[in-house]
């Protein structure tokens, strides 16, 4: 990035799938991946004379978020007509909130790399729904002909949350940590799946770039295509250097949208005619106004579960955990779950939230398994008893999460219990030094590395059953 | 009062293509009804709220509970063209 006298000024629009049972306006299921065009009816096809009812629990659902945020609910909101001619919209209008949001206000603290903390106001959430998919490829997965684009209105009317930044943010850090946190909040709620890969959390970007002091905003550029925290911060770095240069330049920045390309690692201009923005917004008559009665928010803030910034503290704080650890934990809710219910049963915290955050988190990035916190309770007891080892252990958590079966049974089916028996032992380390004279030779010789190679092979002969230690410290006997 | 409307550009908005009598036409007509909103406008409503809707009601809503979906070809019966179970429509290039 260029240095000097510039700062970037960034406002961030999140998008949100909520993970609600139904869409936004009408009874089809809402779930990702099903088969094209199995999830949809005359509200959601956008056929005359259908009407759309608002989904209750996604009501809800953005007054938890706001309550979160610590946003104002509004004692009256009214959804709009956004108009806009697109094929994956098939009423040619979007119903979103213009004027009138669920939620005004609020902010998200957010921690910084130097340790600080930074609030970063919200200007508002709003409820919408989303649209429906297009692609550009046939079934085959060859580009079709350029002519045309296949539709599938399977996402058309899920209930899409808006959660617009104020332009608070000054670095592309400070972008994804603002994003991460939203991440971790929603996450913490439940309302949504938070999954960027799967478009299920989508983020755009609003820069500008002013000269350090300035109060004045610079001409705003929207970034489009931000699928991670990475794409978010790369894209960023790009435009502000991009940004920075141009003015260095003397150049005159026009207002535009950019597009991401991840790939070639730089924006492009996508152009669009300037009435494409013309949405001729009006009042949506098909739907009556939302007036949330004030003893259901305060049931809502009631159920508002510890949110990620005071769950971290407290595992700081009360486990003793470091912050790095404490923030994969919180980042991911299962995890976090299952942490508190391991330590419940006595599990001593920073061990647990070793095995969960390592072993465990290798394990679950394959998929779901059925490991709870008995499992790793256990787990961690015979270890720290001496009847399994570290490479037994990681063999009965694989086997434990894919079969859900008590460890101590998996142990025994396996084998995996520490060699105790001393005569056993100390053939196995027998078996090794007579198998390997070379390096029997070489230990003598001085190279103490060969040790580890013997305890290696001692520990493969036993399954790794053996205690390396008690291994190394037989095989010294034996050799010195 | 009269109003000026640019009626090429609301059609456009409105994807319609209008001949040059139909705008001979339609835009005194629009143009009246623009004028009738202005002077509903000009009457003083300071104090009272918009109405967003003509209906004297408040949260209309349904619990979250799904229902059968469309079969996918009751759903595709009315799409122009289809590949596969899916709508083929004409492809929308960016701006231009
Ligand atoms: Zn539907």
């Amino acid at each position: 990035m260029v240095g000097g006298p510039w700062e970037p000024v960034i406002g961030l629009e999140c998008h949100v799938e909520l993970n609600t049972r139904t869409k936004m306006f009408c009874s089809c299921p809402n779930r990702f991946g099903a088969e094209p065009n199995t999830d949809t009816c005359p509200v959601c096809l956008g056929h005359p004379g259908s009407l759309p009812v608002p989904n209750r629990e996604a009501i809800a659902r953005i007054i938890l978020i706001g309550l979160a945020l610590g946003s104002t609910i509004a004692a009256r909101s009214i959804f709009h007509r956004k108009h806009y001619f697109y094929p994956d919209m098939p009423k040619n209008f979007q119903i979103s909130q213009y004027d009138l949001p669920i939620c005004v206000g609020g902010a998200l603290e957010i921690d910084l790399p130097d340790g600080s903390a930074k609030r970063v106001g919200i200007t508002r959430v709003h409820m919408e729904e989303d649209t429906g998919k297009t692609t550009h490829a046939s079934a085959s997965g060859r580009i079709h002909d350029a002519a045309h684009a296949l539709v599938d209105y399977n996402r058309a009317g899920v209930p899409l949350v808006e959660c617009v930044s104020e332009p608070d943010l000054r670095s592309p850090e400070e972008a994804g940590a603002y994003l991460r946190e939203l991440r971790a909040l929603l996450g913490a709620l439940g309302v949504s799946d938070v999954r960027m890969e799967e478009g299920s959390l989508r983020c755009d970007a609003n820069v500008s770039v002013r000269p350090v002091g300035s109060d004045e905003l610079g001409t705003k550029i929207e970034i489009k295509n931000l699928n991670s925290v990475r794409s978010l911060e790369r894209a960023l770095a790009y435009e502000i250097d991009r940004q920075t240069r141009a003015l260095e330049a003397g150049e005159v920045l026009v207002q535009e949208t950019r597009h991401w390309d991840e790939d070639a690692g730089r924006t492009t201009v996508m152009r669009s005619k300037e009435e494409a923005f013309d949405y001729r917004y009006f009042p949506e008559p098909d739907i009556p106004p939302i007036e949330p009665d004030p003893a259901w928010i305060e049931e809502l803030r009631a159920r508002l579960p510890e949110l990620p910034r005071a769950r971290r503290d407290r595992y700081v704080r009360e486990h003793g955990l470091r912050p790095e650890v404490a923030r994969v934990l919180v980042a991911d809710p299962g995890a976090s779950d299952l942490f508190e219910r391991t330590v419940a049963l006595g599990a001593p915290p920073e061990r647990a939230a070793n095995w969960i955050t390592q072993d465990l988190a290798a394990l679950r990035k394959a998929g779901e398994g059925r490991v709870g916190p008995e499992h790793l309770a256990e787990l961690i007891a015979m270890l720290d008893r001496g009847e399994i080892t570290g490479a037994s252990a990681k063999v009965a958590l694989e086997e434990a999460f894919a079969t859900g079966d008590p460890v101590p049974v998996i142990v025994e089916r396996r084998g995996l219990a520490a060699l105790a028996d001393a005569d056993a032992l100390a053939e196995a380390v027998r078996a090794a030094i007579d198998a390997h004279p070379d390096a029997v030779e070489r230990f003598r010789a001085g190279n103490e590395g060969v040790l580890g190679f013997l305890v290696g092979q001692v520990m493969r002969a036993t399954g790794g059953t053996a205690d390396p230690r008690r291994v190394a410290d037989l095989l010294r006997e034996r050799l010195g | 009062m009269p109003v000026e409307i640019d009626l090429r550009y609301v059609a456009r908005l409105a994807r319609l293509e209008l001949g040059e009598d139909e705008i001979a036409t339609l835009a005194p007509q629009l143009a009246q009804i623009l004028e009738h909103a202005g002077r509903i406008a000009a009457v003083a409503t300071e104090h009272v709220p918009p109405t967003a809707s003509p209906l004297p009601r408040v949260n209309v809503w349904r619990d979250d509970e799904p229902e059968p979906p469309l079969p996918v070809d009751e759903a595709l019966r009315n799409a122009p063209d289809r590949e596969g179970d899916r709508f083929r429509v004409p492809r929308i290039v960016e701006g231009g």
